[in-house]
């Protein structure tokens, strides 16, 4: 098998010392075609992986931003399929590390090894589902396994004695969720990260990427001095929000913002 | 081998990482007090004393002769205090909610007799109170809305989705997540994840085994039948579990048809739901080939909700029990029809039940007994009722 572009993205960033940046974006929010040139642009103006949200009914898991886009993608007729489609068209375009942010349920509906099957087939190289925990992961393990994908695994300040068994089994990437709660931008964290990553950097195999929250350039730089990477979501979906379908270049040059701040 | 909490295939724990060790903590706290005899005397001590258990189990005369088929006992929960069920599972929570120190405490409500009966208990215990409700469920139920303020909770309308119970458990649960460490959910079903669905059901099994023992005293034998409504189905579930044993005894769920199980405007889950994984349980939902969450629909605030508990899933799934879709026209009729014979009127949900009755007793014979669990009382219901009926009782 070859080897998935996640690790060989984050074993590059490594080399080079650069710290790995993870945009988010709700898929066929206004349009597949929004999405797609979003992507590209995120991937042209320094993102490093792009994890594609899959819209669900009821995201438990989400605030009101990514909430609305869930909301405005669905009642424009976003489906799965269409957005494996969607992969498809990209990967023709661009060999970026993608991954999918989805609710289980999705997958379950779907028919797992058929979804885990397309995930392949189409290029996408992880999925990350935000309501299943580590008890349950044996529902997707072995086809996600079977196929190369990456199911990749959260950890939060509220794990506490449960990093190092997540922390140690976790592939690709470990997402660090910053602060109990759901995702959206926050002004102030309440977490103590020192004490949040110590377990996490003893126990991890993989990079860690920190998430939820992470508002612009200032904030990913703060953040990003306890990790290897960090996931950026509802500031970019706000934007979509925002301009619709003029929202592409506006996220380009916002994923530029995110990219100096993080090298500087 | 089957996996903790789990119901044959069904249940489990479905939730994000963040609520993890607070679901393990209640799980422990739960194996340590449910079978403790002492947490066990304070949890029926309250019932007693506070909920005023138990229930009368009454005989109806005048429907059973009426139907001409099988004598009919109802369980009165509607007389507990606040009026229905829900007080059972909330007086065992909040118990242990002060047993694992927790300051706060977050409820969903559909109907708002759960909503109710935990702002009520906090009042009591002298507990932080909040309350998840859909906006469209506040309309309907504005009543029990003012109640839970009167007794100091405060109401957050959640305005997402449909603005119903599948839509106050989403941010109830959002709450939870971030307010783990001083929250306690009090789930008002059997419902959610692993340990809820069973200790909600071990919170109200008492309608069951109460029912069971004061029918041996009157009639000396097991009833041929218990019927309860089902939405997440903990009212059923407290009816049903004493006689799961009992093969004789048939089980039957009435669950929500709406304006019928052959339009979009229903919540009968088993009628028409598929397996799933939603609100931190493997069940039945209704959803579409997408795996989106149906918007559901009852003229009951109580059922409208798109999933099923998950032991109900597994006793619909083994033959065990049965499940009975009831129209809102039926259930009004039924509402009416208590109402004039009996002199008692039901809650919209509870008279689900009292419609799967109407239509089953009939058929049985006359030495064969029915028991309804009457699950909670109609008084909130009536401005609804009377707008279905086209009366105005504003002026």
């Amino acid at each position: 098998m070859t080897e998935n572009r996640i690790d060989k993205k984050l074993k590059e960033c490594s080399e080079n010392n650069r710290k790995a940046l993870i945009t988010f974006i709700t898929s066929g929010d206004n349009g597949y075609e929004t999405t797609e040139k979003a992507v590209l642009e995120m991937v042209k103006n320094g993102a490093d992986l792009i994890e594609l949200g899959v819209p669900f009914s009821d995201p438990i898991a989400e605030g009101p931003v990514i909430q609305s886009a869930s909301e405005r993608s669905l009642k424009s007729g976003t489906t799965l399929v269409g957005i494996f489609d969607m992969v498809r068209r990209l990967r023709e375009k661009t060999d970026m590390p993608l991954l999918l942010m989805m609710y289980l349920n999705t997958i379950y509906r779907f028919g797992t090894e058929r979804f885990f099957g397309l995930c392949q087939e189409c290029g996408i190289d992880g999925v990350i589902v935000p309501d299943m925990p580590y008890e349950e992961k044996d529902e997707i393990q072995s086809y996600a396994d079977k196929y190369g994908i990456h199911n990749i695994s959260l950890v939060t300040p509220a794990s506490e004695n449960r990093i190092q068994m997540i922390a140690e089994e976790a592939t690709g990437f470990l997402y660090c969720v910053s602060t109990n709660g759901v995702t959206g931008v926050r002004n102030e964290y309440s977490t103590d990260f020192d004490a949040f990553f110590k377990p996490i950097k003893k126990y991890a195999k993989v990079p860690c990427a920190v998430g939820f929250g992470i508002s612009g350039p200032e904030s990913a730089k703060k953040m990003s001095r306890y990790c290897d990477g960090v996931i950026v979501g509802s500031a970019i979906v706000r934007i979509v929000e925002q301009y619709g379908t003029n929202s592409p270049e506006k996220i380009g040059e916002f994923v530029k913002q995110l990219r100096n701040g993080l090298d500087k | 081998m089957e996996k903790i909490g789990r119901f044959g295939e069904f249940g489990g724990q479905y939730v994000p990482e963040t609520v993890m060790n607070a679901v393990h903590e209640l799980e422990a706290a739960y194996n340590k007090y449910g079978n403790d005899p002492e947490f066990l005397e304070e949890y029926r001590e309250l019932l007693r004393k506070y909920a005023g258990r138990p229930s009368m189990l009454y005989y109806a005369d005048r429907m059973t002769k009426d139907l001409g088929g099988c004598k009919v006992y109802i369980k009165r929960e509607d007389l507990n205090h606040t009026g229905s069920h829900k007080i059972n599972n909330v007086l065992g929570q909040i118990l242990l909610a002060k047993k694992m120190g927790k300051k706060r405490i977050i409820a969903e409500t559909g109907a708002g007799q759960h909503g109710v009966a935990t702002a009520t208990a906090c009042a009591m215990f002298d507990l932080e109170c909040e309350v998840y409700m859909g906006t469209e469920d506040m309309r309907r139920q504005k009543l029990n809305v003012y109640r839970m303020e009167l007794l100091g909770a405060k109401v957050t309308g959640v305005d997402s989705g449909t603005g119903t119970l599948k839509d106050a458990i989403n941010e109830a649960m959002r709450d939870w997540a971030t307010n783990i460490e001083t929250t306690f959910y009090l789930i008002g079903s059997v419902m959610g994840p692993h340990p809820y669905p069973m200790m909600v059901r071990d919170f109200q099994k008492v309608i069951g085994e109460e029912a069971k023992k004061q029918l041996m005293e009157t009639e000396g034998k097991l009833p041929e039948c218990v019927i309860a409504c089902v939405g997440g189905g903990s009212n059923a579930m407290g009816m049903f579990y004493d006689f799961i044993p009992d093969k004789t005894v048939r089980l039957i769920g009435a669950e929500a048809a709406g304006k019928g199980i052959d339009t979009k405007l229903h919540a009968a889950t088993v009628a028409k739901g598929t397996m799933g994984i939603f609100h931190g349980m493997k069940s039945y939902f209704l959803q579409n080939d997408e795996g989106q969450i149906a918007p559901v629909y009852s003229i009951s605030a109580g059922l409208d909700y798109p999933g099923i508990g998950p032991e109900h899933a597994n006793l619909y799934k083994t033959g065990r029990a049965e499940y009975m879709p009831i129209t809102d026209e039926e259930a009004v009729q039924a509402l009416e029809y208590l109402s004039k014979t009996e002199g008692i009127i039901p809650a919209i949900e509870s008279a689900h039940a009292v419609a799967a009755a109407l239509k089953i007793a009939p058929q049985m014979k006359s030495d064969e007994i029915m028991i309804i669990n009457l699950s909670g009382r109609g008084d909130k219901d009536m401005q609804q009722i009377a707008e279905y009926r086209g009366v105005n009782i504003d002026d």
